[in-house]
C-alpha cells in the first residue's frame, strides 16, 4: 500500500477502526479562536489544532457561476400534461469558488441551495446561465462531454443513509468511480480503496462490509471517500453534516478541513447551520428564494451584515457570550412563510417579510451591488443593523426615484457589477459614490 | 510485486475473519431467514418432488400413461393400480406422474417469461419516465384490461393447431406471457420509482456512470425483490390457470397429459368414479400450494416488515 505518512498524521488514528476513532477523537466545543464580533456562536473546534479556514484573497477562481437559473416545470394533472408554471428554484445567481478555498451557501429550506449544488454537479441541466470550470462551461456540455470533468467535480450528500447503495460493499462503493472512469487497472482498485478508507479514518479492513454495518458518521466518511476517489478539484458538499449527531459533526468537519489542506480541494459548502459554515468557509453567500441576497467574506458577513435577511438569520443563532452574562441578544423575528417560488413577489423577493420594505422594493428588484472589497448585497436599504438608510441607496444607480418610479435622468453611467467576482472599485453605501477604499 | 502479494494474503485473511464475525449481505440475510422457516422447507421439498417428477417420471412408475385397458375402466384404487383407472382405462397414478411435466413447464416458463418482460418494461418506464413511461403504461393497461379467459380463448383459437408436445405447451405459455406481463410491469415500475430518487443513484450519476450501469448495478438489484416474490407466487397461479384453460378444452390438448386435461376428462364420470377426479385435483392443489407457500416464505425473508 502506498499510504502517505503525512495523511496518517493528519487524520485520527485508524488502527482500531472508525468506532474507536469516533469515540476517542470526540471534538471539544470551545470558543473559536478567531472570534470576530458579538455574534458569538458555538463552533465545532477540535483540540488538535483545527482552526477556521482562512481566506486567500488572491487565489484564482476554480469555478465561476454567472446568472445561473433552474426553473422546474409544473405540470397540470390529467391526460394532457401542460406546463402551467415554473418553480424558480434558482433564479440568476452568480458567485465564484476560489481554488483550494471554500464558499459557504446558506439559507432556509427550499431556498435553492441544494439545487445549486446539483446544478454544478450536473445532476440537473440548468435552464440558463454559465458555470465556468477550467475554461469549460459546465452548463453547456453534453452528458458525454461532461464525463471527464466529473472526475474533477464531485459531491458529498446530506443523508448518509440513502447515499450508499445497501447492496454494495464499501469496497464496491468507494471503488466505483475508478471502475466507471477506468483510471486504475482492476487489480489495483482494492489497494486504492483501502488507502482512501484510511484517509477518511475508517478501518481499511472493512472494505468488504455493507453500509448497514456502519454508523451515520462512518457512512458519511464512506461517502466522502467515494467523492475523493478521483482526486476532485471541486467538492460540492450538500449539508454534509446536518444529518449527523453534533459530536460527529465536528469530526466530519475537521476531516473535510484536513482533506482540503492535504489535497487542495475547493469546496462549495451548502448548509443551513451558520456556525458550521462560519468555521469552514472564509466566504459565505446567503440565499433567499432562489437568489443570493448577500455575499461577503466571513468577517464582514458575521459582524456587519447589511441585508435584513442576513441580520435576521444571524440573530437566530444562539449567543454564548450574552447568555453567560445573563443577557440575550434581541432576536429579529421574521413574519410569515417563504413565498411560493412558483409565483415569487415582484421586485425584491424578501419584501413580504422585511421590516424595511417600501414602495420601491415592490417595483424594482435590487441588484447584487458590491459595497465593499469583498462584500455584495442586494437591498435598496442596505446598511448595518439599526443603521439602515431612510432613502434607498440604489435609486440613483438604477435611475429611479425614491418610490421606484423611473426618473428622466435614466440609470447612472456606472455599470452595476453582478458578475461572479469582485471589482477593484465598489459603491460605498454611506457616501453613495464609487470608491476603491484608498480614500476612506 | 512482493507488496502486491502481501496485500493479497492480507485480503484473504480479512475475508475469513469478517465472515466469522457474522457479516452478511442482504441476500445472505434473506437466506438466513429462509433457512429458519419450516414453511420454506415443506414447500421446497414438495417442489423438488414435483420437479423430479417432471424431469424423470420413470423413477416413479414403470407403467406407461398411454397404455389403456378398456375392460378395467373406472376401477377404483387397488394394490395393482394405486389410484385406480380412469374412464379410458388409463392408469391414473402413471398419468398423474406424467402430468407434472406439462404443469411445471407451463408454470416455470410463464412465471419466468412474465418476470423478464415485466421487469424490462418496468425498468424502462420507471427509469426513463416521461413519454416512454406514458406509452408503455398505456400499452400495459390495454393488456391488463383483457380478461384472462377471454384473451386466452381468442389467442389460442387464433393460433394454428399442432400435435407437437412442446408447441402445445408453448402456446399456453405464450398466452400467459401476453396477458400476464402487465402485473409484473406495474410492480417493477413502482419499485423502480421508489429506488430512483435515492442519493446513491444520484451519486452514481454524479460519478459519470452510464444509464446502463446505473440501472443494472443500482436500480435493478434494489427494486427486484417484490418481483421475485410475486413471480414465485405466480408460478402456482399459472399452474392452476393452465388447469383452468385445459379444463375448458382450450389449453393443453390430448394427447398431452396434464392435470387440467385429466380433470376435464374426469367430469363425465364424476359421480360413478369420483377417484378419477380426486387424484389429479389433489396433485394440482398440492403443487399450487407448494409454490404459493414458497412465495410467502420468500416474501417474509426479503421484506420482514410485511409479515
Amino acid at each position: 500500500m502506498t499510504q502517505d505518512p503525512n495523511v496518517e498524521a493528519q487524520v485520527a488514528p485508524t488502527e482500531v477502526g472508525a468506532n474507536a476513532a469516533e469515540a476517542g477523537d470526540r471534538a471539544v466545543m470551545t470558543e473559536p479562536h478567531d472570534a470576530y464580533s458579538d455574534h458569538e456562536v458555538i463552533t465545532p473546534h477540535a483540540v488538535d489544532g483545527h482552526v477556521a479556514s482562512r481566506l486567500d484573497p488572491d487565489a484564482p477562481a476554480v469555478l465561476e457561476v454567472e446568472d445561473l437559473k433552474m426553473y422546474f416545470p409544473v405540470k397540470s394533472s390529467g391526460l394532457v400534461r401542460r406546463t402551467i408554471g415554473h418553480v424558480q428554484a434558482v433564479d440568476g445567481i452568480s458567485f465564484q469558488v476560489p481554488k483550494g478555498g471554500s464558499l459557504g451557501l446558506v439559507g432556509e429550506s427550499g431556498c435553492g441551495k441544494s439545487t445549486t449544488g446539483r446544478l454544478i454537479t450536473r445532476l440537473y441541466q440548468p435552464t440558463g446561465g454559465s458555470m465556468m470550470f477550467e475554461g469549460q462551461d459546465l452548463a453547456k456540455l453534453s452528458n458525454r462531454e461532461m464525463k471527464p470533468l466529473r472526475r474533477d467535480v464531485q459531491m458529498i450528500f446530506q443523508d448518509p443513509y440513502t447515499s450508499l447503495n445497501p447492496r454494495h460493499t464499501v469496497g464496491a462503493i468507494v471503488g466505483a468511480p475508478l471502475a466507471v472512469h477506468g483510471v486504475v487497472p482492476k487489480n489495483k482498485i482494492l489497494s486504492r480503496v483501502q488507502e482512501l478508507l484510511e484517509v477518511v479514518g475508517l478501518n481499511p479492513e472493512h472494505y468488504n462490509r455493507y453500509p448497514n454495518e456502519f454508523s451515520g458518521g462512518q457512512r458519511q466518511r464512506i461517502g466522502i471517500a467515494r467523492a475523493l476517489t478521483l482526486n476532485p478539484k471541486l467538492l460540492v458538499a450538500d449539508e454534509p453534516v446536518s444529518a449527523l449527531d453534533v459530536s460527529i459533526q465536528a469530526q466530519v468537519i475537521n476531516l473535510l478541513q484536513d482533506l482540503q489542506k492535504e489535497f487542495d480541494i475547493a469546496f462549495l459548502f451548502i448548509a443551513h447551520d451558520l456556525a458550521v459554515v462560519r468555521h469552514f468557509c472564509p466566504e459565505v453567500a446567503v440565499m433567499y428564494l432562489g437568489k443570493i441576497v448577500e455575499i461577503a467574506d466571513r468577517e464582514t458577513l458575521y459582524s456587519k451584515p447589511y441585508h435584513p435577511y442576513t441580520q435576521a438569520l444571524l440573530s437566530a443563532v444562539p449567543d454564548v457570550k450574552q447568555a453567560a452574562i445573563g443577557g440575550r441578544r434581541e432576536r429579529i423575528r421574521l413574519e410569515g412563510d417563504v413565498p411560493s417560488p412558483i409565483n415569487p413577489p415582484s421586485g425584491c423577493r424578501f419584501r413580504t417579510r422585511c421590516s424595511l420594505a417600501q414602495e420601491i422594493c415592490a417595483k424594482v428588484e435590487p441588484p447584487l451591488l458590491q459595497i465593499g472589497p469583498r462584500h455584495k448585497v442586494a437591498c435598496h436599504f442596505a446598511g448595518e443593523l439599526g443603521q439602515h438608510p431612510v432613502a434607498p441607496v440604489t435609486a440613483g444607480l438604477l435611475g429611479v426615484d425614491d418610490h421606484g418610479s423611473p426618473t428622466s435622468s435614466g440609470p447612472a453611467a456606472t455599470p452595476l457589477t453582478s458578475g461572479p467576482g469582485y471589482e477593484k472599485e465598489w459603491f460605498d453605501v454611506k457616501s453613495r459614490q464609487m470608491t476603491s477604499g484608498a480614500a476612506g | 510485486m512482493t507488496d502486491d502479494l502481501k496485500a493479497f494474503e492480507v485480503v484473504d485473511e480479512r475475508k475469513g475473519s469478517s465472515r466469522s464475525e457474522g457479516v452478511r449481505s442482504l441476500r445472505a440475510d434473506a437466506w438466513h431467514d429462509l433457512r429458519r422457516n419450516p414453511l420454506f422447507w415443506i414447500s421446497a421439498a414438495l417442489i423438488v418432488l414435483f420437479v423430479v417428477m417432471a424431469i424423470a417420471p420413470g423413477l416413479f412408475t414403470n407403467t406407461s400413461p398411454r397404455e389403456t385397458v378398456l375392460s378395467e375402466a373406472r376401477t377404483p384404487p387397488s394394490s395393482e393400480n394405486w389410484f385406480g383407472r380412469d374412464v379410458q382405462g388409463y392408469d391414473l397414478y402413471a398419468r398423474c406422474i406424467y402430468g407434472a411435466r406439462a404443469s411445471i413447464l407451463v408454470g416455470v416458463f410463464a412465471a419466468a417469461g412474465t418476470a423478464i418482460i415485466g421487469t424490462i418494461f418496468g425498468l424502462l418506464a420507471g427509469y426513463a419516465s416521461g413519454a416512454t413511461d406514458a406509452v408503455v403504461g398505456r400499452v400495459a393497461e390495454i393488456f391488463f384490461a383483457l380478461p384472462l379467459i377471454l384473451g386466452a380463448v381468442v389467442i389460442l383459437t387464433a393460433l394454428p393447431p399442432s400435435d407437437e408436445y412442446f408447441v402445445i405447451v408453448f402456446k399456453v405459455v405464450l398466452v400467459f406471457w401476453i396477458l400476464g406481463w402487465p402485473t409484473i410491469f406495474r410492480l417493477m415500475r413502482s419499485s423502480v420509482m421508489q429506488v430512483r430518487p435515492n442519493d446513491y443513484v444520484q451519486a452514481a450519476r454524479a460519478l459519470g456512470g452510464s444509464p446502463w450501469r446505473i440501472v443494472t448495478s443500482h436500480i435493478l438489484p434494489n427494486a427486484i425483490a417484490p418481483v421475485i416474490v410475486v413471480s414465485t407466487i405466480n408460478l402456482g397461479v399459472y399452474i392452476s390457470a393452465e388447469a383452468t384453460l385445459s379444463f375448458l378444452g382450450i389449453g393443453l390438448q390430448p394427447p398431452t397429459i396434464s392435470w387440467g386435461v385429466m380433470i376435464s376428462d374426469a367430469l363425465v364420470a364424476m359421480r360413478s368414479a369420483p377417484h378419477v377426479l380426486l387424484f389429479p385435483a389433489a396433485f394440482l392443489s398440492l403443487a399450487v400450494l407448494a409454490f404459493i407457500m414458497l412465495g410467502d416464505a420468500v416474501r417474509d425473508a426479503f421484506d420482514p416488515k410485511s409479515r
